[in-house]
């Protein structure tokens, strides 16, 4: 293991602000306090940090519908973040985004985006925008198991190699597009669709943070030296539905408590760093009590926030418009 | 001045852009041509010559022919701008948008209202638009209004080399997402244009022809139509203004609005199909702003709806015509209200 005590407190901080920012996101939208669509990133956490932890300013990520996690792990302010899932003035985008929609540029993060497989052609061009201006950026789309069935994202893997762009994509596969296995719909497989493309294909056990944390820092410094793009197929889980609001009678009838109790990513990663006496209990206890009282300041402050008037309804469609 | 095509005003608009801002890219299908391939390098220059050049002169890593993949390379252009290049891109004709349309209008249009005014999206899609090339219903569309009618985008469809350059320069310099239509027919046509770089405006219609007796509300190639028969009338004494908007979106509607107050007698032509076009756009902008000045209806002269022929017989019949425009005006004129 190469993490320094401050990274593996830092990518348990990050994985367990995502935990509690989504399960405080499912118990507001149960209650009615939050409006539209919300897709939760709740048992995929080790993805986002394992991959974002490797990444620097200047590094762009595009996301997916199911976007808060890669949002935090990329350094997005999480109580903008909550201000914008709850529509408000304050919010991360003046809650002209919402959930779906939620980005902050000068982070790097491209955006959710409410089109499956929206993000990688824009990851491609911000990729291109690193080599042209030789920044030594890199660029990763985030792409579900569903979006990797899209035109798109195949498209995307086409131009990365033939361009030779510094550009990652990670299939984040939770087994389900919407209601529909991904073991039905994804006719091959991810790595074999890499090679098709002459791309390096990854597949990686998406519950432990440390096997992610591995195959993301080989496939991000490849790219950065030059190296062209490559691919990584997660396998993990997800614990909500596939929206808010899913009764997700799709799923096997013990699934989700089974994959809680026996594949999450936070118990597997507190498990790992305890028995091998690199992290105490207390410190991670204190992160988790710390994290939630950052959630519930979040929360109360956006619930507080004032909405957008009138006034914003127009503005922000064009930089300038006669 | 120096006398230039159309072709050749948008290569200049492209070079001396290039020359400015290292920024600015272009990347589409065969842009230089010959990529990977045992003959030529810029074999082709874009289908019909644009870019010819301009890869000899800025290298690959500037002018980037890419594979036949829409999708992927207009998305990669609206990802490079919104994270600090300049691109332009080329869809070689605009009738290819239904393979890449969701990064146009879901994308970059959106970016700047969805992130909350933090993001710029400074991209230009160069298309080739129109009738008249025999190539048949998947080749030869405007499609203008399908991108008007989006907010985020603008939209330019110069009708003379001489806008061509100032409002191509306008449009990469512009900090939104712009769509640039180029008349496959008029490639060949000659204005004056400086050699200087210049700019034009967006939402400024150019007024081409004055007259007193109507007003000819024009787009693009029909600019020039609607020039010829104000040409021919004036010789009868019928006065006919003709006004180019130049862009679609932004929109010039106070000289629309003027010109068809003074006349009182209004055509809007427009290459396109007739349902939800601009013309309807600008007819209906008229029926409700100047109605009180109107001395007859809005007469909207377009192709009609149906898909572009291929038979020459068929495809010049399709296309709006200086004789359709004229007997247009003539029936404006003659129209009388019953008391």
């Amino acid at each position: 293991m190469q993490l320094s005590r401050d990274e593996l407190l830092h990518a348990y901080r990050l994985m367990r602000t995502i935990r509690a920012f989504e399960d405080r996101v499912h118990e507001e939208f149960q209650a009615g306090n939050i409006p539209g669509f919300v897709h939760l990133y709740a048992g995929e956490e080790a993805s986002a940090v394992g991959f974002c932890m490797h990444l620097k300013e200047g590094d762009y990520i595009a996301s997916t519908h199911r976007g808060h996690g890669h949002c935090i792990a990329k350094g997005c302010d999480v109580r903008a973040m909550m201000a914008e899932i709850f529509g408000k003035k304050d919010g991360l985008c003046g809650g002209k985004g919402g959930s779906m929609h939620i980005a902050d540029l000068e982070k790097g993060m491209m955006g959710a985006n409410g089109i499956v497989g929206g993000g990688p052609p824009l990851v491609c061009g911000a990729a291109l925008t690193a080599k042209t201006l030789k920044t030594g950026g890199v660029a990763i789309a985030f792409v579900g198991d569903g979006g990797s069935n899209q035109g798109t994202t195949l498209e995307s893997y086409n131009l990365a190699k033939v361009w030779n762009l510094p550009a990652i994509f990670v299939i984040e596969d939770n087994g389900y597009a919407e209601s529909t296995a991904s073991s039905w719909a994804v006719a091959g497989s991810q790595v074999g669709r890499a090679a098709g493309f002459g791309i390096p294909g990854y597949e990686v056990d998406g519950h432990d943070f440390f096997a992610v944390w591995d195959v993301a820092r080989e496939v991000i410094e490849r790219a950065r030296m030059g190296g062209g793009p490559s691919l990584v197929h997660v396998r993990f889980s997800r614990y909500y539905g596939h929206f808010e609001g899913d009764a997700m009678t799709y799923r096997g009838k013990d699934e989700v408590p089974r994959l809680m109790a026996e594949r999450d990513c936070l118990k597997l990663f507190r498990n790992r760093v305890l028995e091998a006496a690199l992290l105490d209990a207390a410190e991670l206890d204190r992160i988790d009590r710390e994290v939630a009282e950052l959630i519930d300041r979040a929360t109360a402050e956006a619930k507080a926030a004032p909405m957008p008037s009138e006034a914003d309804l127009l503005t922000d469609v064009y930089v300038s418009y006669h | 001045m120096p006398k230039k095509t159309y072709r050749q005003a948008i290569n200049e608009a492209l070079r001396q852009e290039m020359e400015r801002d290292p920024r600015v890219i272009l990347m589409g299908e065969d842009v230089a041509g010959g990529m990977g391939s045992p003959g030529e390098d810029d074999a082709w220059g874009g289908p019909l010559g644009v870019t010819k050049g301009l890869m000899p002169r800025f290298g690959r890593e500037r002018v980037l022919d890419t594979p036949i993949t829409e999708s992927a390379f207009i998305g990669a252009a609206v990802g490079a701008a919104v994270t600090g290049l300049r691109p332009v891109a080329e869809l070689m004709f605009v009738d290819f948008f239904g393979v890449c349309f969701d990064q146009i209008f879901n994308q970059a249009a959106k970016f700047r209202y969805m992130f909350g005014g933090k993001a710029k999206t400074p991209l230009v899609i160069r298309t080739m638009y129109g009738a008249g090339f025999r190539a048949a219903s998947q080749h030869s569309q405007c499609l203008y209004s399908i991108f008007t009618h989006i907010p985020g985008l603008k939209v330019a469809l110069p009708s003379n080399a001489y806008d061509a350059k100032g409002l191509l320069i306008q449009a990469i310099r512009d900090d939104d997402p712009v769509i640039f239509f180029e008349h496959k027919a008029m490639y060949d046509e000659e204005a004056e244009v400086p050699d200087e770089p210049y700019t034009i405006p967006f939402g400024e219609a150019a007024v081409t022809r004055e007259g007193d007796d109507v007003t000819i509300i024009a787009m693009g190639r029909m600019v020039n139509f609607a020039n010829q028969v104000a040409d021919k009338l004036a010789k009868e004494k019928i006065g006919v203004t003709v006004v180019d908007i130049r862009t679609t979106s932004p929109l010039d509607t106070e000289t629309i609005l003027d010109t068809a107050a003074e006349t009182g007698r209004v055509v809007v032509v427009d290459e396109s199909h007739p349902r939800c076009s601009v013309a309807s756009d600008i007819a209906a902008l008229i029926a409700q702003e100047a109605f009180e000045h109107l001395k007859a209806p809005v007469k909207m002269v377009t192709a009609p709806h149906a898909p572009v022929p291929f038979s020459p017989a068929l495809e010049d019949l399709y296309i709006p015509s200086p004789q359709k425009i004229e007997a247009a005006v003539r029936e404006v004129l003659a129209f009388s209200a019953r008391a």
